[in-house]
């Protein structure tokens, strides 16, 4: 039997994705001038209803997470859980291997000679709270992630230099491109772009 | 009245070419004119075109020609021991231990400015807190180096790290010596982390005004994908705030933790309560004279003028006076106790310290740290670039003179005439010494060239703060 002839027969579905499947829509950005004008629209297109939105900024603005409907940080929580296992931690470690381990006789003091031992469990309890607060930053901030759709966009690159960007994204329930679209001209901005996912 | 701090109202002089308040200090917290473009660029141009390559050039030779230096002199350490020092017994700790501590001393502005002074609010800060906090990551470096190298067996020195070991042998937790490793290494750390999360959103700023692969590439991981989104500012924004509340009480504790290394010994001079409020006090102030000495050329070189501004000079040389005079305090509390003590060891000792044979290097010290910086009372030295550089490295000088006086001065003459012995420190002392200068110098140095020197995201913050009229 001719090879050819069989591989002609047999139908294979099409590994190469079409151009549609390859670029999906992520959302729409539209970008500011002013941190203020970023705030007011985060609240309007919360008032509107959108929730899978985010805003990006150069410098921290204050009330702009809470306009979008965050809640707050759970940094705080995760600080305090470290913060605490550290100085527990630290003060048994002393006294597990001072009073145990190696029990030794220093000038007639108790082997657990607590004030001795507040020095270290203060460093421990510093040590790991902030190492909580930093690693649950980067957790809670999904980083390091290198790539986003958000970056496809050019003027993207200003977000971290003097612009301000409101980005309402395809997950969104309501989101409807042209809906979308004309709800973010209402609210004057720069310019309006597509944030295709590559 | 409460006035919001940068808020005055800003008066034009003849003869002065900075605003001054209505009581006559500068006023300008940020250059008038600046906006968030013009900050980004000023800021990133460092990184990615490196101007004033010649003065950088020069200034790096020098130092890293210091750095090879001290690799000479670790080297022959290793090689011959602590012998090669000029310690001796009873002086055992010499140089090595007088600059760690003035290392680490040094290295306490950078969490002080970034932290403490954060929480009080103090704007100034904003424009010199990363550059500080760098300052700080290295002398720490330095600092850490010598306790290190005085082991005379400097590679086994994790037998101080508590770990469940073969020989069944823990430290000896209720020691000072083994609370100063878990305060120096935390106060690395944590200053560490504290730095990195401010230089993060930085770099994010020159990674997207890099025009070369490469460097997209590189301050890109450096950025770790950071997009300024609002969830990203919030959790950062909560995280910075807790190290900084987590970084006071460290600043506070680490120099006191390095002061009971002395004060929990029984020698005449550094058996005092005073020690850990004097040394803390003597840290911010040494540290703070360093940021000046390393600021003032660099503002002027890279034409910083516009952000670091004289105001900035002007209240860190307010802080370097106050400081300066809690450490003349201390001084002075010193020598009242050793007499209103009535110990006659102590009563020696302080006589031997401004009579004895170390008396001509207390009388400098006296000069250096306490006199000239009196010099910061009048406001033409404070806001006077040259002027302020000299007084600063006075007190520079001077602090390192006050740890050699603590260290080899109480140690010399102790409580047994039979074992008194003068230390005389040989050319290795001075090339370990002159040795960590250039592998500071040779850190900062690469710092400014490689990462934004000043916080650019927390730059904007204030330009934000004065267009809505609160600056």
């Amino acid at each position: 039997m001719n090879t050819e002839e069989h591989t002609v027969l047999v139908d294979f579905p099409s590994e190469v994705p079409t151009a549609a499947e390859e670029r999906a829509l992520y959302g729409l950005m539209a970008e500011f001038e002013e941190h203020e004008q970023l705030v007011e629209a985060a609240k309007r297109a919360h008032a509107a209803g959108y929730r899978e939105m985010d805003a990006f900024s150069p410098f921290p603005v204050e009330g702009l997470a809470e306009a979008l409907g965050h809640e707050g940080s759970s940094v705080p929580l995760f600080t305090l859980l470290g913060g605490m296992a550290g100085g527990l931690g630290g003060y048994f470690m002393e006294w597990y291997s001072m009073a145990r381990l190696y029990p030794f006789n220093v000038g007639g003091r108790p082997h657990n000679s607590w004030p001795n031992f507040i020095p270290v469990t203060f460093e421990l309890t510093v040590l790991i709270a902030s190492l909580s607060a930093f690693v649950s930053m980067l957790i809670l901030n999904r980083l390091p992630q290198p790539h986003h759709p958000v970056f496809n966009v050019p003027e993207f690159r200003r977000a971290s230099i003097d612009r301000f960007f409101l980005c309402i994204e395809t997950e969104d329930p309501q989101f409807n491109q042209a809906a979308t679209w004309r709800f973010l001209e209402r609210l004057k901005p720069v310019r309006i772009s597509e944030v295709w996912d590559e | 009245m409460e006035t919001i701090q940068g808020s005055e109202p800003q008066l034009r002089v003849p003869g002065k070419d900075y605003p001054i308040t209505p009581l006559g200090y500068p006023a300008e917290m940020i250059g008038p004119r600046e906006s968030y473009d013009r900050v980004s660029n000023q800021i990133t141009a460092e990184p990615l075109h490196h101007p004033h390559q010649k003065a950088w050039l020069a200034g790096f030779t020098i130092a890293f020609a210091m750095l090879m230096m001290f690799g000479v002199a670790v080297g022959y350490l290793l090689f011959n021991g602590p012998g090669i020092w000029g310690i001796n017994i009873p002086v055992a700790w010499g140089f090595a231990i007088t600059n760690f501590v003035w290392w680490i001393g040094i290295g306490h502005a950078g969490t002080f400015i970034s932290a403490i002074l954060l929480l009080l609010m103090q704007k100034w800060r904003t424009t010199i807190n990363r550059f500080t906090e760098a300052m700080t990551l290295f002398a720490v470096m330095c600092a850490g180096m010598f306790p290190l190298l005085h082991l005379g067996r400097p590679w086994i020195f994790y037998f101080i790290v508590p770990y469940p070991d073969t020989m069944a042998l823990w430290p000896q937790f209720r020691s000072p010596l083994v609370w100063d490793l878990f305060a120096v290494s935390t106060y690395f750390t944590v200053s560490l982390i504290f730095w990195y999360i401010g230089v993060v959103p930085d770099l994010a700023t020159v990674r997207d005004k890099a025009r070369s692969k490469w460097k997209r590439i590189l301050y890109g991981l450096g950025a770790l994908g950071w997009r300024g989104s609002a969830r990203h500012w919030m959790h950062h924004q909560s995280a910075y705030l807790l190290l900084a509340g987590l970084a006071t009480p460290l600043v506070l504790s680490v120099h006191s933790v390095v002061s009971l290394d002395f004060a929990v010994a029984q020698l005449p001079g550094w058996h005092s309560t005073i020690f850990p409020p004097y040394f803390v006090a003597g840290a911010i102030y040494s540290g703070f004279a360093m940021v000046l000495n390393l600021i003032i050329p660099i503002r002027r070189i890279y034409g910083f003028q516009n952000l670091i501004t004289t105001r900035t000079l002007n209240n860190m040389a307010c802080v370097t006076l106050v400081t300066g005079w809690m450490v003349a305090y201390g001084y002075i509390m010193e020598a009242f106790m050793a007499w209103y003590s009535g110990d006659p060891f102590d009563r020696y000792m302080m006589r031997d310290r401004a009579f004895g044979p170390y008396g001509w290097v207390f009388w400098i010290l006296m000069s250096l740290n306490v006199i000239i910086p009196q010099l910061l009372w009048s406001r033409w030295i404070r806001t006077h670039d040259i002027a302020l550089w000299l007084v600063a490295l006075s007190v520079n000088f001077g602090m390192w003179v006050e740890r050699f006086v603590i260290v080899v001065q109480s140690l010399h003459r102790d409580f047994l005439p039979s074992s008194w012995a003068m230390f005389v420190p040989t050319a290795w002392d001075w090339a370990t010494l002159l040795g960590s200068v250039g592998l500071f110098l040779t850190l900062q140095f690469l710092f400014i060239r490689y990462i934004p020197m000043i916080s650019i995201s927390e730059s904007r913050e204030l330009i934000a703060q004065r267009k809505e009229g609160r600056l």
